[in-house]
């Protein structure tokens, strides 16, 4: 902290007094850059408003009011919804087993876990359809997205179940309370806004998802905004029930920010210390059991799918060049769309948590909408602005990389945000009345003390950038292919036989960012500095 | 105050880190874009509704004929049409390629397509070309019923798509809505019968279908070849790739015409057109005179895309109904349009 005129005559009170001031007043321009950033993210809405103000509620009301759109909202909210519950318990009792308690191998299994985040859901989808044709509709989703999607509440929960203060929990045992009751009343508490986050994500990601549902034969809104375009060429049918997406996922954020309600992060454990962990006892067998059968599920079901497909497809009948070079090209784009959003993330993340002001919520809330949009939405607001004012920037390389970055800006959001948070703010003030110089403090503190929560959120980033598919099959600059659009392309014509080494090879591309995800993770929460 | 100036010079730091991290994001984005190399010459930018594999063996064709290269942007038909319609004047395509005549027409409706040379529709039929010379057909396909054998046998198939409608196929159906091969069903039940008994008979299928509703042809007659529903209605090729793909001995199911001339017993054209915006027209002229030449034309005869070649009198090499021996419904491209009619009464039957 630089010397003030009061600090210097009582440097604790002028301290007190300037971090006050700095709460009270958000840097203008970080928020600046903030407001910027949230601006471009929410693009797609911008476009969504211009449309339908285009066309009027005279059009847009026989589009809105129609029978279909009752079975979509339907189909789409008992989906999101039984999904997120699942993901939430399977998520929470995950950690549990894997921080609390003294399961063997705590490594293995905190990496495996993570790692059906790794598989793109429609991958899970297609390994299900192949093994059990019965697996599909609403009951084949709800098994498909849990199994792809709990991880979303896995790490955040893991990662707030490893930091947070044990003595409280201590507290209410010696008050006598019972296991069951002291983590009802206690450690659901505390982990409170990390499980609220990720069933947060697990919602938004449900509205958005195409491919899966395709697969498995299910109407949400997302497959049928996809078929008004196939059908009616015009982006008003497509727009007008995307308006109903949006208020959906306003409603999954206001559920959000219901649920935190005014608690604050959970406290941080002053000093870590080696917690005890519950005595399995002859229970570690059916629970390392339970959790091999799920990563069997998860992982081992497609797999064993694509193997199988890759050995008997009648028609693997492609040079393997374009394979290796869609692999290439997908791990470019997605590695600096992961890039773009981690750095982008990180204005907001610091103007929310350091300078805590209204604004800066709002600016950080509104770019979650952005996850509940389609990808074809995303796609065609970026054909509509750049045909318009960037021709130059039309189906180039940055401009999908761009997509990416703005489709998945809310899962860079919320790492680079919790390593924020963790990171405490006096050790750059210490750095700085040591004579270090801002560049010197940005390299030889902040980021160091950032590094694991900007390695999560480039990580999750290029994991759905990686796989991601509606938006890719618009905007990929012509003569490019990518990983997903080859396996979509293929399957899509019953050429599973061809498909199958795309998907091997996302799964490769994938799986480096998803192995290390739970170590970063860990990071982020160990305060690892 | 120097903490306001302080908070100033650290925001504006962050802030050029920040964007310049951006920049050098999308310049090294930039150079691997266009670090693939190009060969000189002209590139034509085709964009493509039609099946991947079919379109890369013309396209190479092409280019070994002509020099010409061909830069292929593969995704749905409907999708793209969507697409270059909001893409308008500044469309990067050149040539758009369909499997069903409705997208060309819905571009053919906005302008956004030019006319095809005389000389090469003069070697296609021009009875599944665009009356207004704006695309030419390419290749045609023809819609059938497919049924599970186990379930049913030829003798109990209907013989007109009306009678789907019937209750003694509830449960029994099966029905992709929302494909493009199915909206020329509903004109041509429409064109027959009028608007009000086509919009009847789709509450009758709607029905019949209501536990068996799929996305596309694809997973349609896979569920049909499993039995997981007794019969449906698809174009005749997805069940000849469905047996390339599972093998013959998987093949459960078998497909049958309707009677003739009945309205579920309709030709749908896969197209190519001309936009309107291009700036490569003489080569994408080139390019449409090639797809329905006799080398093109031999290509798609032997393609395992089972479609039927329209031009050069080129006949297929599969194991189909020869062409010439089809007699399906009268109904014509130009009374197809669209499809948007197709669409209305689908939306108002509550099947979209």
């Amino acid at each position: 902290m630089s010397l003030t005129p009061s600090s210097a005559l009582s440097p604790a009170r002028g301290s007190v007094f300037a971090t006050a001031l700095r709460r009270r007043f958000p840097a203008p321009g970080l928020l600046l850059v903030g407001a910027v950033v949230a601006a471009l993210v929410l693009l797609p809405l911008v476009f969504l408003i211009l449309e339908a103000f285009q066309v009027g509620w005279g059009t847009l009301r026989p589009l809105l009011f129609r029978h279909l759109t009752e079975t979509l909202l339907w189909n789409t909210i008992r989906l999101a919804s039984v999904v997120t519950l699942v993901c939430a318990v399977l998520g929470v009792a995950v950690a549990w087993c894997v921080e609390r308690t003294d399961l063997p191998c705590r490594r293995f299994w905190a990496t495996l876990l993570v790692l059906p985040l790794a598989i793109p859901d429609f991958v899970i989808g297609y390994g299900w359809i192949s093994v059990a044709p019965t697996v599909q509709g609403y009951w084949g989703s709800v098994l498909v997205m849990s199994l792809g999607s709990y991880p979303l509440v896995y790490l955040p929960v893991a990662a707030a179940l490893r930091s947070a203060d044990r003595s409280l929990e201590d507290v209410a045992r010696g008050l006598g309370l019972g296991r069951a009751r002291t983590f009802v009343r206690v450690t659901l508490h505390q982990i409170r806004p990390a499980l609220l986050g990720g069933s947060m994500l697990v919602a938004l990601i449900l509205l958005a998802e195409f491919g899966t549902f395709e697969i498995l034969r299910f109407q949400t809104f997302t497959t049928q905004i996809y078929t008004e375009f196939q059908i009616g060429y015009s982006a008003t049918a497509g727009c007008a029930l995307s308006l109903v997406l949006v208020l959906l996922g306003l409603l999954v954020l206001g559920g959000e920010a219901a649920g935190r309600g005014r608690a604050g992060a959970a406290r941080r454990a002053a000093a870590s210390r080696p917690a005890p962990r519950m005595k399995l006892g002859l229970a570690t067998i059916p629970v390392a059991l339970g959790l091999a059968a799920l990563l069997g599920l998860a992982i081992g079901v497609p797999l064993y799918a694509l193997g199988y497909w890759f050995l008997q497809g009648t028609s693997s009948t492609l040079p393997p060049i374009s394979i290796l070079r869609a692999a290439v090209d997908t791990a470019l784009y997605s590695g600096l769309a992961a890039g773009l959003a981690t750095i982008a993330a990180l204005p907001i993340a610091i103007v929310v948590e350091r300078h805590r002001s209204k604004l800066g919520l709002l600016i950080e809330r509104s770019t979650y909408l952005v996850q509940s949009l389609p990808g074809i939405v995303v796609a065609l607001s970026l054909v509509y602005f750049s045909v318009k004012y960037l021709p130059r920037f039309y189906l180039s390389s940055p401009e999908l990389v761009f997509a990416y970055a703005i489709m998945f800006f809310p899962l860079a959001l919320v790492a680079v945000r919790a390593g924020v948070a963790q990171a405490p703010p006096g050790l750059e003030e210490v750095a700085r009345s040591l004579g270090h110089g801002q560049l010197s403090v940005l390299a030889r503190v902040t980021l160091p003390i950032l590094a694991p929560a900007l390695m999560a959120g480039f990580s999750l980033v290029f994991m759905f950038a990686s796989t991601e598919l509606t938006a890719t099959l618009i905007l990929h600059p012509t003569g490019v292919e990518t990983l997903a659009t080859g396996f979509w392309q293929f399957t899509n014509n019953f050429a599973y036989g061809a498909a199958a080494p795309y998907a091997l090879a996302l799964l490769l591309v994938a799986m480096i960012p998803g192995l290390l995800l739970g170590r970063w993770f860990e990071r982020i929460a160990g305060g690892a500095v | 105050m120097r903490r306001k100036a302080e908070l100033v010079r650290r925001t504006i730091v962050i802030g050029t880190s920040v964007a310049a991290i951006v920049a050098v994001v999308i310049v090294a984005a930039t150079f691997a874009g266009s670090s693939k190399k190009s060969t000189p010459g002209v590139t034509l930018t085709l964009y493509s509704g039609q099946h991947p594999e079919t379109v890369a063996a013309l396209a190479a064709a092409f280019t070994k004929q002509t020099g010409i290269n061909v830069s292929v942007r593969s995704a749905d038909e409907g999708v793209l049409a969507a697409q270059i319609i909001q893409e308008g004047s500044h469309s990067p395509a050149d040539i758009f390629m369909t499997e069903n005549s409705p997208p060309l027409e819905a571009l053919q409706q906005r302008g956004l397509l030019a006319q095809v040379d005389a000389s090469t529709l003069a070697r296609t039929s021009a009875a599944y070309s665009s009356p207004q010379r704006d695309w030419e057909g390419v290749s045609a396909r023809v819609s059938t019923m497919v049924y599970n054998t186990a379930d049913l046998k030829p003798s109990q198939l209907p013989r007109s798509v009306l009678e789907l409608a019937n209750p003694k196929w509830n449960g029994k159906l099966a029905l992709a809505p929302g494909e493009t091969d199915f909206q020329p069903i509903v004109t041509a039940v429409a064109a027959k019968y009028g608007q009000a008994r086509a919009v009847a008979w789709l509450k009758g299928i709607r029905a019949n279908a209501s536990n068996h509703l799929y996305p596309d042809n694809e997973a349609l007659v896979a569920q049909v070849n499993s039995g997981q529903v007794a019969l449906g209605v698809i174009n005749h090729y997805y069940w000849f790739r469905l047996r390339d793909e599972i093998g013959a001995s998987n093949i459960h199911s078998a497909e049958k015409l309707f009677a003739p001339r009945d309205p579920g017993y309709v030709i749908d054209v896969a197209g190519a057109g001309l936009l309107a915006s291009s700036s490569h027209k003489p080569d994408a002229q080139k390019f449409l005179a090639f797809l329905v030449s006799r080398a093109g034309q031999e290509i798609i005869a032997h393609d395992e895309s089972y479609e039927y070649p329209l031009g050069s009198g080129v006949v297929t090499a599969k194991p189909l109904l020869p062409f010439s021996s089809l007699k399906p419904d009268p109904i014509t491209v130009a009374q197809l349009g669209d499809g948007a009619l197709a669409i209305s009464l689908l939306r108002e039957a509550s099947l979209l």
